[in-house]
């Protein structure tokens, strides 16, 4: 079977500086695929390449369609939802606001996204009119999660979920994307600095280092083995 | 560079709004009790509303396009000037006043698109904020050029919107060219507010101005939504133009703006380079306080409204850069 | 390197000497349009030293130029001092205006800065139409006139004079000072320079020439009135600057005549009406945005260095 997200060969680059190598791996529908490394190995630009928001080349294939050079704007439409480091949500404006712009490419009546969106986040319906900028960064995260999942994607990139969340909130967090994984079927790319938090939530993962593929396998397995643990995920 | 001006404002948080509104509803109560006192307080109040109708809606153009780009654009009353006179043109053919207003924005919310596709865009690739002000620049030599080229630069005579009558209330006359300015500069904003607020591409454009690389993540064409603001730009300026012509202080010639822009400048300024809300006061502000001044300070003649004009920009600009409803805020990208 | 220095100074002695030869065959109304294109280019001198230099956008230089030409009528026309001995005059009190505009000017940065320029060149006629038993208001002041070689004469040498001191200025110290602030504030300040007072003299230098251009301008005129200073004249200055390209000294020269002399070619040669000038202006504005955002001095620099590699046999550095 071929895999949802393919990608052959990726290079990237921001101005003079190459930060992607030749990334190859592939995403199969209904998994969840874990990008891990340390600062600067090119995990986020992997993400920003796959969503068309940074120059690349190489063979990125979604679907059996390539990605070429559509941007960011295309690639939503394709049904891959890119939830950025730093969360992307639109602080200035209110949570509803965000909700509906997370559905902007979608046509019709959004109640039933709507309803299935407060399953998820049963918080959110108190708190429609607030201003997004004004939520804590637990609930921002789940904002730009719930936005995601008005998407309706078949692809979630998910960039850095965990940064500056106490581990309370990032559990619930990762609850919730396994929810949403095993229920909806949507297949996740997850990029991460929290290596075993990672791993215990994903089936396969990539283990990136100055721009390339060092180490891949099913996160159970790349769990166990404490030499890899220990020199590239560094616990 | 927007980091350095940001720095340079002192914090007005949220916590502090109460400052404005107290300021304006003052400013409110002082025109009621002045009105009520004088009649003449109360005519020049009024006209001073209409005269700042003008300004706000020019105002509000300017912001809608600065909000999205950070870029200030000095055609937007040359590209007035320019719509104001094709009104002139198909009211000359043979079309009543409202349908060839109708026509007019039309037109001009084409044409700013259009503009923008051709004129902009090109430049905006290159980068540089400069550029574009500058490339601004060239724009409202063109527009003011091509009105003086196809219509030639003789001062025309523009048909009223309102009819020329005064009535009465309270024992004092107002005129319905004023409160008619009032209602249509208010209307437009308004219509305008409502398409911000209610609609899906209203939605899509606010998101797109404050956060162009998120609203990219969620499928905007962001582009498109630049042209499109350019494109509500020029219909605003269109009726900001429209009125002042039928203003019976404002001749119909090719420089017809340029005061008026000046004035809009100010009332951006003052109210916040980012909010239509506070352009909107702004101008109404602006618009009083120049018809207050020169019938009550005696030193105050015709001539040094636009230097008054200048000085309370200046002013706003030293004290509080951020404007009346300005907001410090981190641009994100 | 020294090949492009001699190249650059061949052009600059020739430019030099056709304009010291023209005067003699040009007719004297031709002399008189000779001389508007100094004042412009003693202007677009100046106004690239604030703009190209270090970086402080301005659209108001016509305000200066005000200021220096009203110094001069009103000199001239009330106190009797000979036209030549009010320029340095002239100079002083555009300096100080600068200075003026250039503190407040410290606080705001690009846009912010072009705006209220603008402002400026719109207040400042308004301003001299107001106060008219001072500057003779809408109806001006008229001034002796003199004859197109005079004026011809008069302004080249100011011209001449104020390019060297600018060249002077610009290439010491002083000149990569300008510079550092305009690239990098920040870096130009951890380097020791002091921001507020190089930029703040800039500023002064900068309308010092706008005011010796203005008495020129008067003089050219022999009259003066505040529709002289229209917005135009400010916008006009700008544009010469941008198309000459900002940050040189030599496309200050292409600048001016762009400014001066294609209009009066288009128009004399019955190509187009003179109302279509601005419309090109425009146009060609937007173009050089787009294409040539260095203006001419920049296209003009790449094609000479493109010849210049190509002659040489060695490399190129």
């Amino acid at each position: 079977m071929a895999a949802l997200l393919a990608l052959r060969d990726v290079d990237a680059r921001y101005g003079p500086i190459e930060a992607l190598h030749g990334i190859t791996l592939t995403v199969d529908e209904g998994e969840i695929v874990a990008l891990l490394g340390a600062n600067g190995a090119g995990k986020t630009t992997t993400l920003r390449a796959i969503s068309g928001t940074v120059r690349r080349s190489g063979s990125l294939e979604f679907a059996g369609r390539s990605l070429g050079r559509s941007g960011p704007e295309a690639v939503a439409r394709l049904g891959i939802a890119h939830v950025p480091e730093g969360r992307g949500t639109f602080a200035e404006l209110t949570v509803w606001e965000n909700l509906r712009l997370g559905a902007y490419i979608r046509r019709g009546s959004l109640d039933a996204d709507v309803a299935r969106v407060l399953e998820y986040f049963p918080w959110i319906e108190g708190r429609r009119t607030q201003q997004a900028g004004t939520l804590s960064g637990g609930e921002q995260q789940m904002l730009a999660l719930a936005r995601a999942v008005m998407q309706r994607p078949r692809l979630l990139l998910l960039d850095e979920p965990s940064l500056g969340l106490a581990p309370l909130v990032v559990a619930e967090i990762f609850r919730i994307v396994k929810e949403l994984n095993s229920r909806e079927g949507t297949t996740v790319l997850l990029v991460e600095q929290n290596a075993r938090i990672s791993l215990a939530s994903s089936d396969r993962a990539y283990v990136l280092e100055v721009g390339r593929v060092a180490v891949d396998g099913a996160s159970v397995d790349l769990a166990a083995n404490e030499s890899i643990r220990k020199s590239y995920l560094g616990y | 560079m927007t980091a350095l001006t940001r720095t340079l404002v002192p914090g007005f948080r949220i916590r502090n709004s109460w400052i404005v509104p107290l300021l304006i509803a003052g400013a409110c109560v002082f025109l009621v009790i002045g009105s009520v006192q004088s009649s003449l307080f109360a005519q020049q109040t009024v006209s001073g509303l209409a005269n700042g109708g003008i300004y706000a809606s020019l105002a509000v153009a300017l912001v809608l396009i600065y909000r999205a780009t950070e870029v200030i654009n000095f055609a937007q009353g040359g590209l007035a000037t320019f719509t104001t006179y094709i009104a002139w043109q198909l009211i000359d053919w043979g079309l009543t006043y409202w349908l060839a207003f109708a026509a007019t924005l039309a037109i001009a919310f084409g044409g700013g698109m259009l503009v923008e596709l051709v004129a902009i865009r090109p430049v905006e690739r290159r980068g540089n904020i400069l550029t574009i002000v500058i490339a601004s620049i060239g724009l409202l030599i063109l527009a003011e050029g091509a009105v003086g080229w196809i219509w030639g630069a003789q001062v025309k005579f523009m048909p009223s919107a309102f009819p020329a009558r005064v009535f009465h209330v309270g024992g004092v006359a107002f005129s319905f060219q004023d409160v008619g300015t009032i209602g249509v500069s208010i209307a437009s904003v308004f219509v305008l507010w409502l398409f911000f607020r209610f609609t899906k591409v209203g939605l899509a454009m606010r998101a797109a101005a404050v956060r162009p690389a998120a609203a990219r993540l969620v499928g905007i064409r962001v582009s498109w939504m630049l042209s499109l603001g350019w494109g509500l730009a020029a219909t605003l300026g269109a009726v900001s133009g429209l009125m002042a012509a039928a203003s019976p202080s404002v001749l119909l010639q090719p420089s017809m703006m340029d005061g008026i822009l000046i004035y809009a400048f100010a009332a951006a300024v003052l109210g916040g380079l980012e909010s239509p809300a506070g352009a909107v006061v702004g101008g109404l502000s602006i618009g009083v306080l120049l018809n207050l001044l020169p019938t009550y300070v005696d030193w105050v003649a015709p001539a040094l409204l636009l230097p008054v004009a200048f000085i309370v920009m200046l002013f706003v600009l030293l004290v509080k850069p951020s404007g009346l409803f300005g907001r410090t805020r981190v641009r994100k990208v | 390197m020294r090949s492009s220095l001699v190249a650059r100074s061949a052009v600059i002695g020739a430019a030099a000497l056709a304009i010291a030869l023209a005067p003699f065959i040009l007719s004297d109304y031709n002399r008189s349009q000779g001389a508007d294109v100094a004042v412009f280019f003693i202007a677009i001198l100046g106004l690239n030293i604030v703009t190209g230099y270090t970086g402080q956008i301005s659209i108001g230089h016509g305000a200066f130029m005000a200021i220096g030409g009203y110094t001069t009528a009103i000199l001239t026309h009330d106190h009797g001092w000979s036209e030549l001995s009010t320029i340095p005059l002239a100079a002083l009190v555009g300096f100080a205006a600068g200075v003026i505009v250039g503190v407040p000017a410290l606080r705001f940065h690009g846009t912010y800065l072009a705006l209220v320029t603008f402002a400026v060149a719109l207040a400042v006629p308004q301003v001299a139409k107001n106060y008219s038993h001072f500057t003779g208001g809408t109806e001006g002041l008229v001034l002796p006139a003199h004859s197109g070689l005079w004026l011809y004469g008069a302004s080249w040498t100011a011209a001449a004079i104020l390019f060297v001191l600018a060249w002077l200025i610009l290439r010491a110290r002083t000149g990569r000072a300008f510079r550092a602030v305009r690239d990098s504030e920040v870096a130009a300040a951890s380097s020791g320079v002091s921001l507020a007072v190089y930029k703040t003299v800039a500023f002064g230098v900068s309308a010092a020439f706008a005011g010796v251009a203005g008495s020129m301008y008067v003089l050219v005129n022999n009259f003066v009135n505040p529709d002289l200073f229209g917005l135009t004249l400010s916008l006009y200055i700008l544009i010469g600057a941008v198309v000459g390209g900002l940050g040189s000294l030599w496309g200050v020269l292409v600048g001016a005549a762009f400014i001066q002399l294609l209009p009066i070619g288009l128009t004399s040669s019955h190509v187009l009406s003179s109302q279509s000038v601005p419309v090109i202006f425009g146009a060609i504005v937007i173009l050089v945005m787009a294409l040539v955002p260095r203006g001419a001095a920049d296209l003009l620099r790449a094609i000479v260095s493109f010849h210049v590699r190509r002659s040489s046999n060695a490399p190129s550095p």
